[in-house]
């Protein structure tokens, strides 16, 4: 962090990188104002794979194919689960966005805004020499399963609670006491 | 690499998904700019994590953490939305004000011009009665289902008593506009 490179030579790691985010960026907005629901679902899985993409150039390989399958391959399809057991509407449909959509854009834009200016003065600084193996299945398996075993398995059973509530709230044969 | 490039396009995403949590009025899809927001956060962690080299990994750790609750949170989201669906026919935040005071959900409830009409009997007002115990009429769209949807019907109707004589009057005041309500509203919301 001593010496940082100039941002008008960008490495090939960076190139990359910033190519994924502007991806990942753009079909993010195409999520958010698509007039289409499935392909806000589809949208959206092109997004989490950039975002994938994005945290493989940063070395995170574990959790990138984490993104992958569960995301991607899980939430997603979840989703779509969802969009076809509420019956939306296949096509396009004009009514997916709610009247106060300006105030939306205001405080979006206004969230943008503070966040990018505080990112970029407070980071401008930063840099960090990519070394690959830092996230590796081995080392976040390793540390884990020494230093982070407790909220490892809370987190099971946090899992098993929603798993157990999802089958009740979704079952109809289930009665409340009387 | 900078740490800003990671750091700007987590915040891009994060606002997106104010955005699409702000505007949309689907719920299925605010549940989707949920999960950008998620994503945005778990961008950050990863590269402060890589950028502070932490021994520990905290910050790819924990984003695994927030993968898994994540999912979990997408499975009981829509659980519940199922469950919303089934008893009030719709997904629209905009409709679900039972929760609202009963003073101002006359403006932005009523869609369209026929749809003010029905207001006594339509499928905006049934959230307004719930708080009403005694109403029959508040839970009584179940009724004219399937069997298949009427197995819910006595955990939402828990009150036996008055049942017998407002059965047939709820019957015939809510097939009326049943049909009606859902062609009504439709071509309402177009514009």
């Amino acid at each position: 962090m001593t010496e940082v490179p100039s941002y008008l030579s960008p490495t090939g790691q960076e190139i990359v990188f910033l190519l994924l985010g502007a991806v990942a960026v753009g079909s993010a907005l195409l999520v958010v104002t698509t007039r289409q629901l499935v392909h806000a679902a589809l949208w959206l899985v092109v997004c989490f794979g950039a975002l994938a993409g994005c945290y493989l150039v940063l070395t995170a390989e574990f959790v990138a194919w984490v993104q992958v399958l569960i995301y991607v391959g899980a939430i997603v399809v979840l989703l779509l689960f969802g969009i076809m057991l509420t019956r939306a509407p296949i096509g396009r449909s004009a009514d997916l966005d709610s009247p106060n959509r300006p105030t939306a854009a205001i405080v979006a834009i206004a969230t943008a805004a503070v966040l990018v200016t505080v990112v970029v003065d407070g980071f401008r600084m930063a840099y960090v020499p990519l070394e690959p193996g830092g996230g590796s299945a081995g080392e976040l398996g390793a540390s884990i399963f020494r230093n982070w075993v407790l909220p490892f398995e809370a987190l099971s059973v946090l899992l098993l609670a929603a798993l157990i509530g999802a089958i009740v709230l979704s079952r109809t044969d289930i009665r409340g006491r009387d | 690499m900078h740490v800003v490039y990671p750091a700007v396009v987590s915040a891009l995403l994060f606002s997106i998904g104010v955005y699409g949590v702000l505007a949309r009025r689907n719920t299925i899809l605010v549940l989707m700019s949920v999960e950008l927001m998620l994503n945005a956060v778990n961008l950050n962690l990863v590269a402060f994590d890589v950028w502070l080299r932490d021994r520990l990994h905290g910050g790819q750790v924990l984003t695994l953490f927030v993968i898994v609750i994540a999912a979990a949170e997408v499975g009981l989201g829509l659980a519940i939305i199922l469950a919303l669906y089934r008893n009030r026919q719709t997904v629209d935040l905009d409709r679900l004000r039972s929760l609202s005071d009963l003073t101002d959900t006359s403006g932005p409830t009523d869609t369209g011009p026929t749809d003010t009409g029905l207001t006594g009997t339509g499928p905006t007002d049934t959230g307004l009665t719930d708080a009403d115990p005694g109403n029959p009429g508040s839970h009584s769209p179940p009724r004219d289902r399937p069997p298949a949807e009427s197995r819910s019907l006595p955990r939402t109707l828990t009150q036996p008593q008055p049942q017998t004589q407002t059965h047939t009057e709820t019957d015939t005041r809510r097939s009326r506009p049943e049909p009606g309500s859902e062609a009504d509203t439709r071509p309402g919301d177009a514009p």
